[in-house]
């Protein structure tokens, strides 16, 4: 696998949204889903509901990265808290 | 009748997911890992955090070629997506020459893209080409290589006339599957010809819209081939499009770390305007 150049970040990243689809699949299969409609403008799965809050959490890192030089730590914990407002409210 | 639960199947997807992986996944991780790092050769390889995202969010001049690239796109479909549907408005109906005009409209589809680059770039020029020396002796001083707004207005007019056949066809399609029961009603109700173009046809043509709409921006978001070979994105940068930068970083100057970096940020950008497409047409159809 060198020709893949891991690090660590990398290998920790992918291995947390492996975790994450493995737990949604889980979930799905104990009690599937119904679609709903939260604070989002269209009604969403849970599935929909958590690639919403992953494309906005990398903009919210991109937003940091671009526009600040603050620590991404402070990125990453936005979006874990907007991932989980969106999981419960979206 | 009993039904039997059986699973089995799920294997026979197998071959797709390894294929998918092996094609999609695995590289897009390759350029996750190596947009994060300096990589020298293979032994050599330094991690740097998120600093090509950095470099290249404030680079200006990809941020110029993401600009170029929004408004090229926004120009395309301002042209196309009206155009395709006056030009299906105006095809016959029925008949051999419907079929005609079908095959007219589809022969520019047909033609590769660097093909059309070529033809146009001989089509634009003053002294051999037709466009560029029937504009010269009206009196106008056009020369797409030195001029960037007649490189841009090159540019555009051959991707209008590359494409927009594709927005006709869709519409055409739409319109033909409109039933004659909605013109009948609109004929006793002596609707004018706007009128039933704006409450009959254009509704009616909202999902084929839709898809139109989608790929013609997919398709110039990432366009590259023809205006490479049109201008080779000059005269200076005026016509240097996303994907031609990015080629330029990744392979002219193998600078493998930033181009990983660009080309997913050039993803998030695809993706979050595919799901907002994708979002409306499923949408739509839900509403319905």
């Amino acid at each position: 696998m060198n020709w893949m150049a891991w690090t660590l970040p990398t290998a920790l990243f992918f291995s947390f949204i492996a975790v994450i689809l493995i737990c949604m699949t889980v979930y799905e299969i104990k009690s599937p889903c119904v679609e709903r409609k939260g604070f989002l403008p269209i009604e969403t799965t849970r599935g929909d509901r958590l690639f919403i809050g992953l494309l906005a959490s990398g903009y919210i890192h991109l937003v940091f990265v671009g526009l600040s030089e603050m620590s991404l730590f402070i990125a990453l914990g936005i979006s874990f808290v907007w991932l989980a407002i969106v999981l419960r409210w979206g | 009748m009993k039904k039997v639960v059986n699973n089995k199947a799920w294997f026979l997807v197998l071959p797709v997911v390894v294929l998918v992986a092996f094609s999609a996944i695995i590289p897009l991780m390759t350029v996750v890992n190596y947009s994060v790092q300096d990589i020298f050769d293979v032994n050599n390889a330094y991690f740097v955090g998120a600093e090509w995202y950095r470099d290249i969010l404030q680079n200006p001049r990809l941020q110029d070629s993401l600009v170029r690239q929004f408004i090229f796109s926004f120009f395309v479909l301002l042209i196309e997506i009206p155009l395709g549907i006056a030009v299906a408005l105006m095809m016959p109906t029925k008949g051999a020459r419907a079929s005609l005009c079908l095959i007219l409209l589809a022969i520019p589809l047909l033609i590769p893209l660097n093909v059309v680059g070529t033809i146009w770039q001989v089509f634009g020029r003053t002294d051999i080409g037709l466009f560029g020396w029937t504009l010269t002796h009206l009196g106008m001083d056009y020369n797409y290589a030195s001029n960037p707004i007649d490189a841009w207005f090159t540019v555009l007019l051959m991707d209008v006339w590359h494409w927009t056949s594709l927005v006709a066809l869709l519409c055409y399609s739409g319109l033909r599957a409109i039933p004659d029961v909605y013109y009948q009603a609109a004929s006793i109700d002596r609707a004018s010809g706007w009128a039933i173009f704006r409450y009959i046809q254009l509704p009616k043509l909202q999902s084929v819209l839709v898809i139109g709409v989608l790929l013609r921006f997919m398709d110039s978001f990432m366009i590259y081939t023809e205006p490479f070979v049109l201008t080779g994105g000059g005269p200076g940068n005026s016509t240097t499009f996303l994907s031609q930068t990015l080629t330029q970083m990744a392979i002219g100057q193998f600078d493998v770390g930033p181009a990983a970096a660009f080309s997913l940020i050039y993803f998030l950008i695809v993706l979050l305007v595919s799901w907002l497409f994708f979002t409306t047409i499923s949408h739509m159809d839900k509403a319905k």
